[in-house]
């Protein structure tokens, strides 16, 4: 234990509930001195400063953008183009998409080879051609669009081109004088349209294909329905073919914003079923900046709406950053090692060898048939806990230099690795389990207000407990993947006790929340999750900050190489 | 089924009896949804004397969407051994994905598999042949390729990205717990 680092409590002095000098500390308070709910909402609430008024390092700078405000930029690049080329807005919505919304480099390309960029863009079609029939759409097309198979697209051209010298033994199902639409042959359709191309279809058949590409395929580039054109549909020709679905020509224009923000580095879109946000984070843009920083953002829609700027590994894996939580993962994934995880997951009474599933966020399991008491996390007897929890969270690495030879080694490595991994595991499948909890707490909560003369409100810090039991299992969860990948020494050390105090605190508090009511200590016990609450938040808070700290400062060493990324 | 993918096929059924393609031939179009072709490649090619059978099935989409083209595999036919055929009959074809388009037809599709078949020049599998049969949807058209290393790590992370919702697991083993 170090007893100079500020935000360690000594273990005695926690266990004893003497630290209370210490204004951060809010531990095993009697009922009457404990804290206030309002006390707990503003604690709770204290949101990107800390108690010192600061912004917080564990948050980074982040501004949310609503789709109108995407939209508006959009025009302005649009209208912009537009106007120093001269040419409709159709056509440089259509340039711009094609250069993925870089205007410089379209300038720069366009002025060199207009021509060469319309066509590629899919504004006009390749020019000077003899004037050749109409559309056979009799061959296998070889669209531009990128293919993982080259070597395929070759071979499909020559399977075209001998396609194209066979046509003449069938019959052309296209035309060219008729006004029949050459898809449906309905000849009661009169109305028909066309790209300028001039390749005719009747409005019914493109709106059909259109509503199709975007609403099944979601593409926001629609090409001609004739198999060798390549011209692609502008949004006025989409609005007008579409007109009176509203519903899917706004599908299409949000495609567009989407297909505008994944461009733009500085820009994510929220990934909330649903949602059409946008948040923008230019201090995450870089690569490099993912090494110091982990960019948990939410978006404006809501304060739930929470995910990382950098990786879609995890909504909020803080504190360790991307490339470290993406290692770990793949680490996680690797075959070899999902067995051991299968073999975490339900484990022996270490008294009567009868197999228990874990089915409950804590850590104190009581075997169904012989009623021993143990810990699931080390597996010892749970009366010893009182005083020796710290020995769950710390694996003894001694023991791995120990090993001699490289059978000895590898054993080791894999042992420390599964005692990560287990911790992990084992946070993620307690915070899974919270959903139970929750039901569990909500019948709690109807309990108590009829028990007790508490209102609906007056029970909520039930809830609340909750809430903090699962974003700390998820913080807890990720500092073993941190933890794994942490050089031994002295800063290691100091990250595992703050890891260890908020364990520690979490698990006491999920033990509160399973716990019965009575009547009669209905007001203690809420004092009790209402203090503990608190200091489980502030204990997270610590962890998380001093983590953040420790990146901006250059403290975490890592025992992998984590540049490469 | 809708009145356009009928009228349509209509036509094209009236057109392939009247004047079939060479090489193709029309075995059984009982109704709208599915057809069975027999396809011959013409003159010299690796495929020589073999015949193979195509299977379409189309939805009420057609031909605004493109009809679901395989090569049946049975007892009585084994899809052509070529490097954008599958084993289990799919076929790696740009016309019937992204190439597709509303004017080609059904013999238009053919034509373009005989020329597929007619340019090969090596009688062999796709790579990752045995992996794609494996976890190959039935519909091709809803075929996602399957990338190296996928297998385990789909079950991996729908354990691990799943929402915090009741979710059920059977990984690999049944001792395994389940939660539901
Ligand atoms: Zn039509
Ligand atoms: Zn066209
Ligand atoms: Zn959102
Ligand atoms: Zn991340
Ligand atoms: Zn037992
Ligand atoms: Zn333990």
């Amino acid at each position: 234990m170090s007893s100079d680092y500020e935000f360690s409590d000594d273990d005695n002095e926690y266990y004893d509930g003497m630290d209370m000098d210490d204004d951060e500390d809010v531990e095993e308070q009697d009922d009457d001195s404990g804290i206030s709910e309002e006390e707990m909402d503003i604690e709770l609430a204290r949101g990107g400063l800390t108690s010192a008024g600061k912004r917080k390092a564990c948050e980074v700078d982040f501004d949310t953008v609503t789709q109108d405000a995407v939209e508006a930029l959009i025009r302005r690049d649009v209208e912009h183009i537009s106007s120093i080329f001269g040419v409709s807005e159709d056509v440089a919505s259509l340039l711009l998409r094609h250069m993925e919304w870089n205007k410089e480099r379209l300038i720069e390309k366009y002025m060199d080879t207009p021509t060469e960029i319309s066509v590629k863009a899919g504004v006009t079609v390749t020019p000077p051609r003899p004037p050749s029939p109409p559309p056979s759409g009799r061959l296998a097309s070889i669209r531009s669009k990128s293919s993982a198979l080259v070597a395929k697209r070759t071979t499909r051209r020559s399977a075209a081109e001998s396609a194209s010298r066979s046509k003449v033994v069938t019959e052309p199902l296209v035309q060219p004088e008729t006004t029949i639409c050459q898809i449906c042959f309905d000849d009661e359709q009169s109305e028909m349209n066309a790209l300028s191309c001039g390749h005719k279809f009747c409005v019914d058949c493109w709106a059909a294909f259109i509503r199709g590409k975007i609403r099944e395929e979601g593409e926001i580039n629609i090409r001609c329905m004739a198999s060798e054109c390549s011209l692609i549909a502008p949004d006025s020709f989409i609005r007008t073919v579409l007109s009176g679905d509203d519903d899917t020509i706004k599908r299409h224009q949000e495609l567009i914003v989407r297909h505008y923000v994944s461009c733009n580095k500085n820009l994510k879109f929220c990934p909330y079923p649903g949602c059409t946000y946008t948040v923008s984070c230019p201090s995450a843009a870089s690569k490099s900046a993912l090494t110091t920083i982990v960019p948990t953002v939410h978006c404006g829609a809501s304060e739930n709406h929470i995910f990382c700027f950098g990786c879609s590994i995890d909504a909020d894996h803080r504190p360790v950053i991307c490339p470290v939580a993406k290692l770990w993962l793949k680490k996680c994934q690797d075959d070899s090692e999902t067995a051991n995880w299968i073999k975490s997951n339900t484990k022996e009474c270490s008294k009567c060898q009868s197999t228990i599933e874990k089915n409950g966020g804590c850590n104190h399991m009581t075997c169904k048939k012989c009623k021993y008491e143990f810990c699931w996390v080390c597996m010892g007897p749970w009366s010893e806990h009182g005083t020796s929890w710290y020995n769950c969270n710390r694996y003894d690495e001694s023991s791995g230099v120990e090993a001699r030879d490289a059978q000895a080694r590898s054993r080791a490595s894999l042992e420390r690795y599964l005692h990560y991994y287990n911790r992990w595991a084992n946070h993620e499948q307690s915070a899974k389990l919270s959903v139970d909890l929750y039901a569990k707490t909500e019948k709690k909560m109807e309990e108590m207000q009829i028990t007790s003369n508490l209102t609906w409100i007056e029970v909520q810090f039930a809830k609340k407990a909750v809430d903090e039991v699962f974003k700390c299992r998820m913080t807890l969860k990720w500092t073993y993947a941190m933890a794994y990948y942490l050089e031994k020494g002295n800063q290691k050390e100091l990250f595992e006790d703050n890891q260890r105090d908020l364990e520690r605190a979490v698990e006491d508090l999920s033990e509160l929340l399973e716990s019965p009511i009575e009547a009669e200590n209905i007001p203690k016990l809420r004092q009790q999750i209402t203090d503990k609450t608190v200091y489980v938040h502030k204990r997270n808070e610590i962890m998380l900050e001093d983590t953040a700290q420790g990146f901006l400062e250059g403290r975490w060493k890592w025992n992998v190489d984590v540049e490469g990324f | 089924m809708s009145s356009i993918s009928v009228r349509r096929l209509q036509k094209e059924l009236r057109e392939i009896n009247k004047d079939c393609p060479q090489g193709i031939k029309l075995v059984k179009a009982d109704d709208f949804e599915t057809w069975y072709l027999t396809l011959e490649v013409l003159g010299e090619s690796l495929y020589k004397g073999e015949t193979f059978m195509l299977k379409f099935r189309f939805d009420a989409q057609y031909p605004i969407s493109s009809p679901s083209v395989t090569f049946v595999a049975d007892d009585k036919h084994q899809p052509p051994l070529h490097s954008h055929v599958y084993s289990n009959g799919h076929i790696c074809a740009n016309i019937l994905g992204d190439g597709w388009s509303p004017v080609l037809s059904v013999s238009a599709v053919c034509i373009s598999l005989q020329s597929m078949l007619a340019s090969s020049r090596k009688k062999e599998r796709p790579e990752g042949n045995d992996r794609y049969v494996q976890y190959a949807p039935d519909d091709p058209k809803k075929s996602r390729f399957v990338y190296e290393g996928m297998h385990l790590i789909l079950d991996f992370q729908e354990l691990y990205f799943a929402d915090l919702t009741p979710y059920t697991v059977h990984f690999l083993d049944d001792r395994i717990w389940e939660v539901s």
